[in-house]
């Protein structure tokens, strides 16, 4: 046994290693990403691992690896799971051979997502089991015993730990010898692995009965757990449950009730407390999921017991719950009295802190290129997800939609169709073009669309932490590829005008921006430069006594290096990356390389 | 032991790797650990800090507000900004050099740390204020003040780690050719908990 200190992400690998897991697929997004690099980092030389190119692709290839009998783990963020949901619903109905968890990572704040969506309402709606981990240890254990009930009832189970779980660090002790579990491979069978209408129906069937067999089996599981005593009862599920007990530590005075497994809902357990306390609070995050059911068991046995939470004004109905907001809640129903605080509310205005592009980002000498083309022309700029959403911020100022992976390009298309008098643009990232760009690239080819198709590419996943994608030549099993050409698949599809265009030489840029907003049709540029965090920095930007103090490179660019120090304009050695395009932008000609000095 | 610590700073002050460390030194010295970051979107200059709870009674993976026994501030207005977060007697060790946002050259907010000294003095009456550029010019490095910090803390016998925990764990975690260097931040840490004289709140 080795004891490993790792973040809930690399406890969740752990556990899956530990359970035997034989193919692990994924799609990075914050806050799940760490749980495939933690696999990479310790799995055995028999597990096999993948970036898959979106959570759709990563879903199906774990399908063919269950369908053969062997254990597969599936990771994404809980957008991902819309993405992945097309064969998530089939694959209910069809089920598996050998186990899977599907983990799907929700992001209550939020704190870096476009949704509060509760994965449980989504497992209730593919009608699968999910599981909640309250802590990394406990999502350690929970996602072992997720395959075991994956296996012993063949169905697909979600697993959804929440940023606050995959981001808390803990001791986990684990065997590292351990191997794939033994699978039979896969055995033809048309009747079990083809989708047909009677199959659905028939399936449907069974499943729902099936599932009313695992919320009693839920009833005794030993993660759902009741402690306490008294008429008044607080049912629990995810870190919410770790910030009741924060505020509960040794108290026995309440009934605690901690729901592990909220579908398919330990329906006998919850009975069982409900039928003897007067008053019961829930505390949970996103929907009032816990609640619903309870209110719902409460109509159906006619129980007097009063039920409150968020549907009752007992708890925030959107954001992330934290010990403290827990503790205001629970206190006011169990009538604590509250302590004397040191008094804050004459706090000063603290400085704001916004995220911005990296000083030498090639981002923003991207944006800065379509911009001055444009400038004096009606356009309009169609964003993506990615670190080049931040080029949303002032002054480049130039994100005007962002809606989920792969939109700006459509979005682009129905502006093109409805707004004949501007110019649409689309930016889009590397990894979000291979991710859920090119369909509707095809489709604007297709559609006759009029439009400039900007992909970003610095050769990276960047927002999410660096990982590989297909252009970047390596994959998860290290192996060297060779990278899927994006100008190739262009080609392909159809579009005739392709430029590829460093960034940084930026009159280039802005001259073929220019040229391709005369000519109709689709167009499509590659401003092709690596990121930051991939490079050596080039020697720092120095400002001459030239400089008139005019600040233009400071309202053009944003750019994070370029400071006031005593009221002259100065370059922050520590932050700039020598990319130079401050230099481009003075009209003075003051700002140059180290030989300024 | 039952101990929570908060660390703050800027993206790029190195606060994530103190905090690891001092994670470790409590995990060798038999301690039930837990810890977790909170990073903005920014890779650098966004506001970051680290929780690290020592002990069985821990189960929120944040410390809740009123109960940080002491909180390591690399920058001044970080540290009002994690004041929730103390202890009515708790300890706040400040480095008073401010960081001004990035933002700073668009919009111009004038913000210069001061301010925000003067007010953790007023709230909290062991409010520990360190010249972060002092010591380092002193050891030559501009990157040792997260060393330097948890000498202080050690110094004023408010961490809860022995000297030689931390300088173990030192001599774990840094390359053997910035190791001398560590220690020197360390021990001039020390020295300035040493001599501060902590004020009891009933007084």
């Amino acid at each position: 046994m080795k004891k490993e200190y790792v973040m809930g992400n690399g406890a969740i690998a752990l556990g899956a290693l530990t359970a035997g897991v034989k193919l692990v697929s994924g799609y990075p997004g914050t806050p799940s990403s760490e749980i495939i690099e933690t696999i990479a980092k310790y799995k055995h030389n028999d597990v096999y691992v993948e970036w898959s190119v979106n959570e759709k692709a990563a879903m199906e290839v774990a399908a063919g690896a269950v369908y053969s009998g062997a254990r597969a783990l599936v990771t994404m963020k809980q957008v991902g799971l819309n993405v992945a949901s097309d064969p998530l619903m089939s694959l209910a109905y069809v089920g598996v051979k050998g186990g899977m968890v599907i983990v799907s990572a929700d992001d209550p704040g939020p704190i870096s997502s476009q949704t509060e969506q509760d994965t449980r309402m989504f497992a209730e709606f593919a009608r699968i089991p999910v599981f909640d981990p309250t802590s990394p240890e406990e999502a350690f254990q929970m996602i072992q015993d997720a395959f075991d009930y994956s296996e012993k009832y063949k169905t697909p189970v979600l697993f959804r730990p929440t940023t606050r779980v995959c981001h808390a660090y803990a001791s986990i002790e684990w065997d590292e010898n351990t191997q794939p579990k033994q699978y039979e491979g896969f055995v033809k069978d048309s009747k079990k692995w083809v989708i047909f209408p009677q199959l659905s129906f028939k399936n449907h069937a069974m499943i729902e009965k099936r599932n009313l067999q695992i919320g009693d089996n839920f009833s005794e599981y030993k993660m759902n757990t009741v402690s306490g005593y008294g008429k008044k009862a607080v049912f629990a599920s995810g870190v919410s449950y770790a910030y009741v007990k924060e505020y509960l530590q040794d108290r026995t005075n309440v009934v605690l009730v901690k729901i592990a497994t909220p579908y398919p809902f330990p329906e006998k357990l919850a009975l069982s407390v409900m039928k003897n306390v007067d008053e019961i609070l829930c505390v949970e995050e996103l929907s009032a999921y816990l609640e619903m059911q309870l209110q719902r068991i409460a109509g159906v046995h006619h129980l007097p017991v009063k039920i409150f939470g968020k549907t009752t004004g007992n708890g925030r109905l959107s954001g992330e719950n934290s010990a403290d907001y827990v503790a205001e809640i629970i206190g006011a129903f169990l009538g604590d009295s509250t302590e004397e605080h040191i008094n804050l509310s004459d706090i000063p205005e603290l400085p704001k802190r916004p995220p911005v592009l990296c000083a030498g980002c090639p981002h923003r000498a991207s944006f800065y290129a379509v911009k001055k083309a444009m400038q004096g022309r009606k356009a309009y700029f169609c964003g993506d997800i990615g670190c080049y959403t931040l080029g949303n911020a002032m002054p480049l100022d130039m994100t005007d939609t962002c809606l989920c992976m792969g939109a700006g390009i459509t979005i682009a298309q129905g502006f093109s169709h409805t707004n004949k008098d501007a110019v649409s643009f689309a930016f889009v990232g590397d990894s979000t073009f291979f991710a859920s760009g090119m369909t509707g690239t095809v489709n604007a080819v297709y559609n006759g669309a009029d439009m400039i198709l900007c992909i970003l590419d610095n050769s990276t996943t960047a927002m999410t932490g660096h990982q590989p994608h297909p252009g970047t030549g390596k994959n998860m099993m290290s192996d060297i590829i060779q990278k899927v050409d994006i100008v190739k698949i262009l080609e392909g599809i159809g579009i005739n005008n392709i430029a590829v265009v460093n960034p940084f030489e930026l009159e280039k840029a802005v001259d073929t921006v220019r040229e391709f907003a005369d000519i109709s049709g689709v167009k499509a540029m590659i401003f092709k430069s690596p990121c930051i965090a991939l490079k050596k920095p080039d020697s720092c930007m120095k400002i001459s006594e030239k400089c008139i103090q005019c600040k233009k490179c400071i309202r053009e660019i944003g750019c994070p290096a370029i400071i006031i120090s005593d009221g002259k304009v100065t370059i922050d050695s520590a932050l700039c990356n020598g990319c130079k395009l401050c230099s481009k932008i003075c009209p003075v000609g003051a700002i140059g390389g180290a030989e300024n000095e | 032991m039952n101990k929570d610590i908060l660390l703050c700073g800027v993206g790029g002050q190195g606060t994530v790797l103190a905090s690891k460390l001092i994670a470790s030194a409590f995990m060798n010295c038999g301690e039930t650990v837990h810890s977790a970051e909170t990073i903005g979107m920014a890779q650098r200059g966004g506001s970051v800090t680290s929780h690290v709870r020592i002990g069985e009674k821990a189960y929120s993976p944040l410390i809740p507000f009123h109960s940080a026994d002491i909180i390591l501030a690399f920058e001044p207005a970080e540290a009002v900004r994690n004041l929730p977060y103390l202890k009515n007697n708790g300890v706040v060790i400040v480095n008073s050099v401010p960081v001004k946002p990035v933002t700073e050259s668009l919009v111009n907010t004038g913000y210069d740390g001061k301010e925000m000294l003067e007010y953790l003095q007023k709230k909290c009456r062991n409010t520990v204020i360190v010249d972060a550029e002092e010591i380092c010019r002193e050891i030559g490095s501009a990157k040792v003040f997260n060393v330097a910090i948890l000498g202080v803390a050690v110094g004023i016998g408010k961490l809860g780690l022995s000297e030689d925990a931390v300088l173990a764990e030192i001599e774990k975690s840094v390359k053997e050719r910035f190791r001398e260097m560590n220690y020197k931040a360390f021990t001039k840490g020390k020295q300035i908990g040493e001599d501060y004289e902590i004020k009891s709140v009933t007084d």
